[in-house]
């Protein structure tokens, strides 16, 4: 299956799943579970950044005109799409992971942990970016800080065993790219 | 000039960066206040196809709930029949109306109609609800929505021909006049953007006796005049001093639940526009 008509899917998909499943389940008015912001991570390494960054924002926007409040998540996409090369840069492996691999994931990212802080970054980025721009409308930071480190954590848990669940076939391509 | 272009090539990624945000933060600004239909049409008429579908399936799941309010609903209709009341032999006479107008018909201010709910949100910080009932239905922005058992849920912001967009309580520019049902003191019911069927009565002042439990009603004027007046909002749960002011601020118990709503009734009140018309008019003499 060729990459676009893979990443047509996935972002069906994980809106599907953000709109009629975690946004169905009340954890805790404190929670909200997000997930689809990983239809970002899971783009490929050598995408264009202007393709990533308006990729991102219509991700963002799909969600928003489900929630029928526009803006709040595509500004918040735009930020993880935004930052998405310099962390890959830090994090990646001297080997080349970028080049060998298609797409971030445990196996090119070098192992678990670089791959989790990389997932843990971004949705930190996005969650604080998200419901700072809901709390400049209410007012109450304390609230919003408390909010913003428990969804990161439910969200980096769902990132977790996703990946898990779902282990998508990496092939590796030669060095000569 | 040179120097300009070599800048915006060097900086494309961040300039275009810093376009997407700027074009979200339009969004939020324009789009989440009060009315405003700029480019919803497509989306909303899109994303309500799919939540029509989405709803068909979940609606089994809540017959038994719905079946139960519905009967609650229908007692207390059958409680209004004439019916029910004697009166005392002396007061009454039987007589014939001699003039013959049609006066329920002239005099109708309320029109109710049924809805079936699409989609409903409570965990966003603010909160629509999508109706299966569109501008081809009569549905226009404006009109107050209530639930089954008569309880404010909130009011219609947007309209396609097939959906309605409704801004619940639960949404931050959700202002609607509430009052309290036993002492008729007048306030304003807004939203903390936190907890969901809990909303605030602001603008109460001090000296007014509040008990935990005393009804919330819609006053019927300024931002609720789409509703009915007496309209349920919800019951007293709490009463906190604001230290500042001379208002306290109510905690209230919304009556309506907004986890569950799968039926609701737009309200058409025939003499909304009449009454705007007439404070525009006196807001153009000051």
């Amino acid at each position: 299956m060729s990459s676009f008509v893979k990443n047509i899917i996935r972002f069906a998909l994980f809106i599907l799943f953000q709109v009629y499943v975690l946004d169905k389940i009340r954890l805790h008015q404190m929670v909200t579970p997000y997930i689809y912001f990983m239809f970002i991570l899971w783009l490929p390494f050598k995408m264009n950044r202007t393709l990533l960054m308006l990729i991102a924002f219509l991700l963002g926007f799909t969600l928003d005109s489900f929630n029928h409040a526009y803006g709040f998540h595509a500004a918040a996409c735009v930020l993880i799409a935004y930052f998405r090369p310099f962390l890959i840069n830090l994090l990646i492996p001297q080997e080349g992971g970028e080049t060998n691999y298609d797409e971030p994931s445990f196996k090119s990212m070098g192992g678990m942990l670089p791959y989790l802080i990389y997932a843990g970054v971004l949705s930190l980025l996005h969650n604080i970016w998200l419901f700072f721009l809901e709390a400049l409308q209410f007012g109450d930071i304390w609230y919003f800080f408390v909010k913003t480190f428990l969804s990161t954590v439910i969200s980096l848990l769902l990132v977790l065993i996703t990946e898990l669940l779902f282990t998508r076939k990496q092939r590796f391509r030669t060095n000569t790219v | 000039m040179r120097n300009i272009f070599l800048f915006i090539r060097r900086y494309s990624n961040l300039l275009f960066f810093l376009v997407l945000q700027v074009i979200s933060i339009y969004f939020i600004v324009h789009y989440s206040r009060y009315h405003n239909a700029a480019f919803g049409n497509f989306a909303n008429q899109f994303t309500g196809k799919v939540n029509t579908q989405y709803s068909n399936v979940q609606r089994y799941f809540n017959l038994k709930k719905t079946n139960d309010s519905l009967v609650k609903a229908n007692e207390v209709l059958y409680n209004k029949l004439k019916a029910n009341f004697e009166l005392p032999d002396t007061t009454s006479k039987t007589g014939v109306d001699s003039i013959k107008v049609d006066s329920i018909l002239q005099f109708r201010k309320y029109t109710y109609m049924a809805a079936t709910v699409v989609s409903n949100s409570v965990s966003a910080q603010n909160n629509f609800i999508v109706l299966s009932r569109g501008k081809a239905k009569n549905v226009k922005p404006q009109m107050g929505i209530v639930d089954i058992n008569n309880n404010v849920v909130g009011i219609v912001t947007d309209v396609t021909n097939d959906f309605a967009v409704v801004m619940s309580v639960l949404h931050k520019d959700s202002h609607i006049s509430g009052k309290l049902l036993k002492t008729g003191e007048i306030g304003t019911v807004l939203w903390d953007g936190k907890e969901a069927n809990s909303v605030t009565l602001t603008g109460i002042s001090k000296g007014v006796k509040i008990a935990k439990g005393d009804s919330v009603i819609t006053s019927g004027f300024e931002y609720s005049s789409s509703f009915p007046k007496g309209m349920l909002i919800g019951t007293v749960e709490a009463v906190y001093n604001e230290v500042s002011t001379s208002y306290v601020k109510i905690k209230i118990h919304t009556a309506a639940n907004f986890y569950n709503l799968q039926y609701v009734y737009v309200i058409d009140y025939s003499q909304q526009e009449s009454i705007k018309e007439i404070m525009e008019k006196v807001k153009k003499q000051l």
